[in-house]
């Protein structure tokens, strides 16, 4: 609880910390800012481009099929793996200036979180041009499941931002285990198309239900299922707690390992 | 008065490894690689700080104080006994924590500050007089790239400074900018202490412990080993120092002399061998020897005297020695005390005359005295084919510090015959607590009354 309230007061280190990251990224760029969205824009054309004219996939619009739930996976991978090197890449701060370690990992996702809030609203637009129609109902839907996966990739993030302190080996595994993570995710197909006795494999990682909301509401248009969403939730605080609790065993000794 | 810095028996060690391997690979592959050896920093330490109160911690380098000051912070945790401070902590261990070199010094500040654990609402508070003191003027809303380093250090201690703290732990950091933004940093320490802000320094500027602390805390290898009035404590400090430099001079000398005596045995050794049947002898074999003659040469030549030298070498110093009043070599005296410096010399030209002279450098680079004989006695020395030219110091008028002596030899035409600054480090203390470079000497009156003293 201490912990907690300590990490709270240290929100204005967490804010300025995501700005300066945000700002301070395409810094020097003629375009600046404007990549935020470029470069999710540029990403959509390539993959309708790919999808609908080389690569037919039988599903209806497959390029926003794909687009709307890989957009919250690049956000859980970036907030996976440079969370990973968070606290390594901060050196001199963790080694010279006491303030609670939580909050470079944790400014790590909220940056993440900030960019995939940004690249919704090309989501949007694509969803406009694709005709697909918006379920406000579900759209009510859509802040709680980002939620929960903030949830999810805080405690990821905390836990390999510890882990890699200690074992530098565990960024490049991590490269590695993400790919597979992805497959092992309905990012690139649906659950309909995953064997029936592959089900438990797909059920135990938090990220299915999570990508599964995402894809009802922004492609089907319909309401997530309620369990859908409990189950999300429920992994995501699980592994929040199993994060968080894995990393204030071990930062005691950060400054020393570093 | 209260205590609001407790530190109880505190312990720290550190794991040394002999050959870390961090990846999994070589934590798996090379076992043996893991071996560390516990080396204990911390062997015990307590004391307490009252409100208020400054405090400085001294020591040689290595010594556990600035361990003992990231343990005080939080960044690094004791093994043994307990740490509890009052009330808000701020460091100034790091300066410019977080800056981005493409923002401007405005926004740095915000980042900066909040990493000092500042709330949005208390940066907004302070922002103008961090600008203020930081004299950075309209080049605060310039990124911080453009600065000059003096221009970055001035702004981050301005940041740092204005952190208002209950305790104030400092490592080291009071050389930032100029003399002026010096003078200005310690005027901005004295202040925040007046108003009850406690302060831990770690520092080597003895000097400006003694300016601010009311305490110093000598600590050496892990332990306490003095406690009490920073002048006191200094010059006991500082004349443990001396003697332990005298020590590892006399030992550093002898270790030459006796390499020389190795080589000159190794030659004649080399020599038999040599006149042994050259096929015998592969070529590779002779290097060897000549690589290590190489550093035994040099040692030679700039016997205890360092590398910062120039000159022809027509003359050529061989040694100092500093002796007191009863003739006993020491590199540490106290005010006062008169001393002898003698210089040794060889002569490599027949017929050389030289202008022979010395010079006492504070070791901030003050100067501090200089002279030589064509100065004082107008005149150029007759050199000898080898021998020794001895200066006394009878009025030993320097205060506490430390101090380089360097000696010169200079030809008629005052070309550099041999030119050695930095030749060796001496230290004077003082048992008075008068300040100041040297010791005037006074005598007050009063109304033409004369004050006995």
């Amino acid at each position: 609880m201490k912990a907690l309230k300590e990490i709270w007061d240290y929100r204005n280190m967490v804010f300025n910390l995501v700005k300066r990251d945000l700002r301070g990224r395409y810094k020097g760029s003629i375009l600046g800012f404007l990549w935020t969205f470029l470069n999710p824009l540029l990403q959509l054309v390539v993959y309708t481009l790919v999808f609908s004219v080389i690569m037919r996939a039988g599903i209806d619009k497959y390029y926003i099929f794909l687009f709307v739930a890989l957009v919250p996976w690049i956000f859980f991978s970036t907030s996976l793996q440079g969370g990973a090197s968070s606290i390594l890449n901060q050196k001199s701060l963790v080694s010279k200036i006491y303030f609670p370690r939580e909050v470079l990992p944790i400014a790590h996702v909220l940056t993440c979180f900030v960019n995939m809030l940004l690249t919704f609203i090309v989501i949007f637009i694509a969803l406009l041009f694709a005709r697909i129609p918006l379920n406000p109902l579900a759209i009510l839907c859509l802040p709680p499941v980002m939620l929960v996966e903030l949830l999810l990739c805080m405690g990821m993030a905390l836990l390999a931002s510890a882990i890699t302190v200690y074992l530098r080996d565990f960024e490049y595994i991590l490269g590695i285990l993400v790919m597979a993570w992805q497959f092992l995710t309905p990012v690139m197909y649906s659950m309909e198309m995953v064997p029936e006795q592959l089900h438990p494999i797909f059920l135990v990682n938090p990220m299915t239900p999570v990508i599964q909301a995402y894809r009802d509401i922004l492609y089907y248009a319909r309401l997530p299922e309620l369990f859908t969403l409990t189950h999300a939730f429920l992994l995501g605080i699980l592994v929040l707690i199993a994060g968080g609790w894995i990393f204030s065993r071990l930062k005691k000794h950060f400054a020393e390992e570093l | 008065m209260q205590a609001v810095i407790r530190v109880q028996d505190v312990h720290k060690k550190f794991r040394v490894y002999y050959d870390k391997g961090q990846s999994l690979k070589e934590k798996v592959l090379f076992r043996n690689r893991n071996r560390y050896e516990e080396h204990w920093v911390l062997g015990g330490i307590s004391f307490n700080v009252e409100r208020g109160e400054a405090v400085g911690l001294v020591g040689e380098n290595g010594c556990g104080k600035s361990t003992l000051l990231k343990l005080m912070t939080k960044i690094m945790y004791p093994d043994r006994g307990s740490i509890s401070i009052e009330g808000r902590v701020s460091s100034l261990i790091e300066l410019g924590a977080g800056f981005h070199p493409d923002m401007t010094g405005r926004e740095n500040i915000y980042i900066n500050a909040s990493i000092f654990g500042l709330s949005a609402r208390e940066v907004e508070e302070r922002l103008e007089d961090i600008i203020a003191f930081s004299e950075l003027g309209d080049f605060i809303d310039n990124p911080v790239r453009t600065y000059s380093s003096g221009m970055y250090m001035r702004l981050a201690f301005s940041v740092a400074i204005n952190v208002d703290a209950d305790v104030l732990l400092i490592d080291e950091i009071l050389a930032v900018g100029d003399a002026n933004f010096q003078a200005k940093c310690f005027e901005k320490l004295r202040e925040i202490k007046a108003s009850g802000t406690t302060i831990v320094i770690v520092s080597h500027a003895l000097g400006s412990i003694e300016s601010i602390c009311n305490r110093s805390i000598w600590i050496a290898d892990g332990h306490i080993r003095e406690m009490g009035p920073p002048r006191h404590i200094h010059s006991l400090y500082l004349e443990a120092m001396g003697e332990k430099r005298e020590q590892s001079k006399i030992r550093e000398e002898k270790r030459q002399e006796e390499k020389k005596q190795a080589e000159k045995e190794r030659t004649v050794k080399a020599a038999s061998e040599n006149s042994a049947p050259p096929e015998e002898v592969p070529p590779a074999a002779e290097e060897p020897p000549e690589s290590a003659a190489q550093p035994a040469e040099t040692g030679e030549d700039t016997r205890g005297l360092g590398n910062r030298r120039f000159g022809n070498r027509d003359v050529e110093f061989t040694g100092i020695e500093l002796t007191n009043a009863q003739g006993e070599r020491k590199l540490l005296f106290y005010t006062g005390e008169p001393f002898r410096i003698r210089m040794f010399y060889r002569r490599n030209k027949p017929a050389v005359r030289s202008n022979v002279g010395f010079g006492i450098f504070r070791t901030d680079g003050v100067h501090c005295y200089g002279t030589n004989t064509v100065i004082q006695n107008n005149q150029y020395l007759h050199m000898q084919p080898s021998g020794s030219i001895s200066v006394d110091i009878l009025q030993n008028t320097l205060m506490p510090g430390e101090y380089w002596i360097n000696i010169a030899a200079y030809s008629e035409d005052n070309f550099p015959q041999d030119d050695v600054q930095e030749a060796v480090k001496i230290s004077v203390i003082s048992r008075e607590t008068d300040v100041g470079l040297c010791k005037l000497n006074t005598v007050w009156q009063t109304d033409d009354l004369q004050i006995e003293h």
